[in-house]
């Protein structure tokens, strides 16, 4: 981002009354340190320390029940940690939490739309509620409803929306007081592929005007396709970190051969490539070695060839399927 | 890497005017889509038992303690309308916002802390039962309860009783596990209190016992304070009966605050 762009984002975030715009300059707009959220008996975030670079889109990819959604709360204010540091937009939590909400949009994975009102009158009641000045107050609504695409749709009410289109504003309200950090819990899931694609050219396009975004996923493909970096989560903690291409280089190589069969040859096929060193992961109806680009004569002789990807890495480090 | 540039003291404490302002903003854009529902059960009910007892009764009880008992009931009906619209909708309304819509995540994913979202809620219950608890005396009026100038009194007084009950429906619904437990709030709570409040008979005929006991009941004192209103203050006794309510608006009003914090924060 320009510097030029930077100073108009910035002035447009002063239209939240009363709240402070620190400079956004590299640093960091989400920082935790062995954070530890426990119910009862269920260790849900078992130390967890994470970072985000203000400017960037880092995906927290996991399955159900990895702390995802916990840690989005634990940002939010509304799960207290147990133990660890906990700082967003440079406050520290949970002290000083509701300064960083001023700053922050969330997007829930649950849709808590009001849904007898219309799409406007939503970002009209968040509009207030993010403390947007008068007079912005209208200007907000319609860029909001414009990146959301739902111009056409203002005066519908909520219930007369497609699950895409209540997405898209659950979105919209998150951006109405243009937030510097923008934390979107699982927002495709339960989508179809078409209205999916929708959203992430909404946030594809968040990200290209150089807004922080934390976006919580199970799906693979959202991950790698729109994250610059990605946290991989299984049990509370972050299993590995960084960039999805590197991570796919550091831990599944480049290429991969997916063979398919019956399970007894699926094994044999296994128990062969471990034994000439290459990593493998299974599957319902296949099994994948893994890393065998220029491994001629060693790699099986049968299957069909492909990129390693992101599913490979996360399941060689966490062994879980995940969608 | 550095952690972001912390901003300067940020203007942002406890019980803000602009969080506030946004929780009432979203329940009366809100309202604007059921009022018509919520104002039919709030003051059709109560007018229902105005009209019931005051002319069921009234046709063989004329007098009680020198009102005829059309007004004794108009007046004491005010409360009932203060109980029904504020203590009934916090219950059930917050029970369905917090569980059901999840409307406080998103609340509380905004600047606004649940202090002020408590305080806000209760704040709009206390406004409309200020509003729905003079319908049985515009009723009453009807059917010939004299105008006074002490009317003018009963929507504060409505406003502030309004706030304790209002607050008292939140806490129930901070604490309740399951809204099926409503039911024991209402039976062994709310229709003991709203029955020996001196709404439809005096309590002066009551074992003492229960005279002693309605002293704690904050719909007795609404009811009393309602009726001196109107037909005539009774000094000291009334300020002792309006700083009652203002104690238990302050006490339920913090209990709902720990009950939904409890709730909403984990």
């Amino acid at each position: 981002m320009t510097s030029d762009e930077t100073r108009n984002r910035d002035r447009a975030a002063g239209v939240v009354a009363g709240v402070d715009t620190p400079a956004v300059n590299g640093d960091l707009a989400i920082r935790l340190r062995g954070v530890v959220k426990r119910y009862d008996e269920i260790t849900a975030v078992a130390g967890l320390d994470l970072d985000v670079p203000t400017g960037t889109c880092v995906g927290l990819l996991g399955p159900n029940g990895a702390g995802k959604s916990t840690t989005m709360r634990t940002l939010t204010g509304q799960s207290i940690a147990d133990e660890g540091e906990v700082e967003v937009l440079g406050f520290r939590l949970p002290e000083e939490s509701k300064q960083a909400r001023a700053q922050l949009g969330v997007a829930p994975q649950l849709d808590n739309l009001d849904v007898t009102l219309t799409v406007e009158q939503n970002l009209l009641v968040f509009s207030h509620l993010y403390r947007i000045v008068r007079h912005e107050r209208h200007a907000a609504i319609e860029r909001a409803l414009e990146m959301a695409k739902l111009v056409d749709r203002r005066a519908t009410r909520v219930d007369k929306l497609s699950g895409g289109m209540r997405r898209r504003l659950l979105i919209a309200r998150a951006l109405v007081h243009r937030p510097r950090l923008v934390l979107l819990d699982e927002p495709t899931v339960g989508l179809d592929p078409q209205v999916r694609q929708e959203l992430w050219a909404l946030i594809d396009a968040l990200r290209a005007e150089g807004t922080t975004i934390l976006m919580s996923t199970h799906y693979i493909e959202e991950a790698q396709r729109l994250a610059d970096s990605v946290v991989i989560m299984s049990h509370g903690k972050a299993v590995a970190k960084g960039p999805p291409a590197e991570l796919v280089a550091e831990h599944a190589g480049r290429e991969a051969i997916e063979v398919y069969g019956a399970p007894a040859k699926l094994a044999e096929v296994e128990a062969s490539a471990r034994a000439e060193g290459f990593r493998t992961r299974r599957t319902g109806t296949s099994v994948s070695v893994l890393g065998i680009e220029g491994a001629d004569g060693r790699a099986p002789d049968e299957g069909e060839r492909r990129a390693a990807n992101l599913e490979d890495v996360f399941v060689l480090l966490t062994g879980e399927q995940i969608d | 890497m550095a952690v972001a540039t912390p901003p300067r003291p940020a203007k942002i404490g406890r019980l803000e005017r602009p969080a506030l302002t946004g929780v009432l903003v979203r329940e009366i854009v809100n309202y604007s889509s059921y009022w018509r529902a919520s104002a039919f059960s709030s003051t059709v009910e109560p007018t229902l038992y105005l009209l019931a007892f005051g002319f069921g009764f009234g046709s063989i009880v004329s007098t009680i303690g020198g009102y005829d008992y059309v007004e004794f009931v108009a007046t004491g009906t005010v409360a009932t309308a203060v109980l029904f619209s504020s203590a009934f909708p916090a219950m059930f309304g917050t029970y369905v916002k917090y569980a059901f819509q999840r409307t406080y995540d998103a609340i509380l994913a905004a600047p606004v802390d649940t202090e002020e979202l408590v305080s806000a809620e209760a704040l709009w219950m206390a406004m409309r039962a200020s509003v729905y608890g003079c319908v049985p005396l515009v009723v009453g009026i009807v059917f010939g309860l004299e105008p006074s100038w002490g009317m003018l009194v009963v929507p504060f007084i409505a406003f502030v009783s309004g706030f304790g009950w209002a607050c008292f429906g939140i806490a129930v619904a901070g604490f309740s596990k399951s809204i099926d437990n409503f039911s024991y709030i209402v039976s062994a709570v709310l229709t003991p209190l709203f029955l020996l409040a001196g709404t439809f008979f005096p309590l002066d005929q009551m074992p003492e016992w229960v005279q002693a006991l309605s002293l704690l009941n904050p719909l007795h004192h609404t009811v009393q304070l309602v009726r001196n209103a109107v037909f005539g203050f009774a000094g000291w006794t009334d300020f002792l009966r309006f700083g009652f309510l203002i104690v238990f608006g302050l006490a339920m009003w913090r209990v709902a605050i720990r009950a939904m914090t409890r709730k909403l924060i984990d």
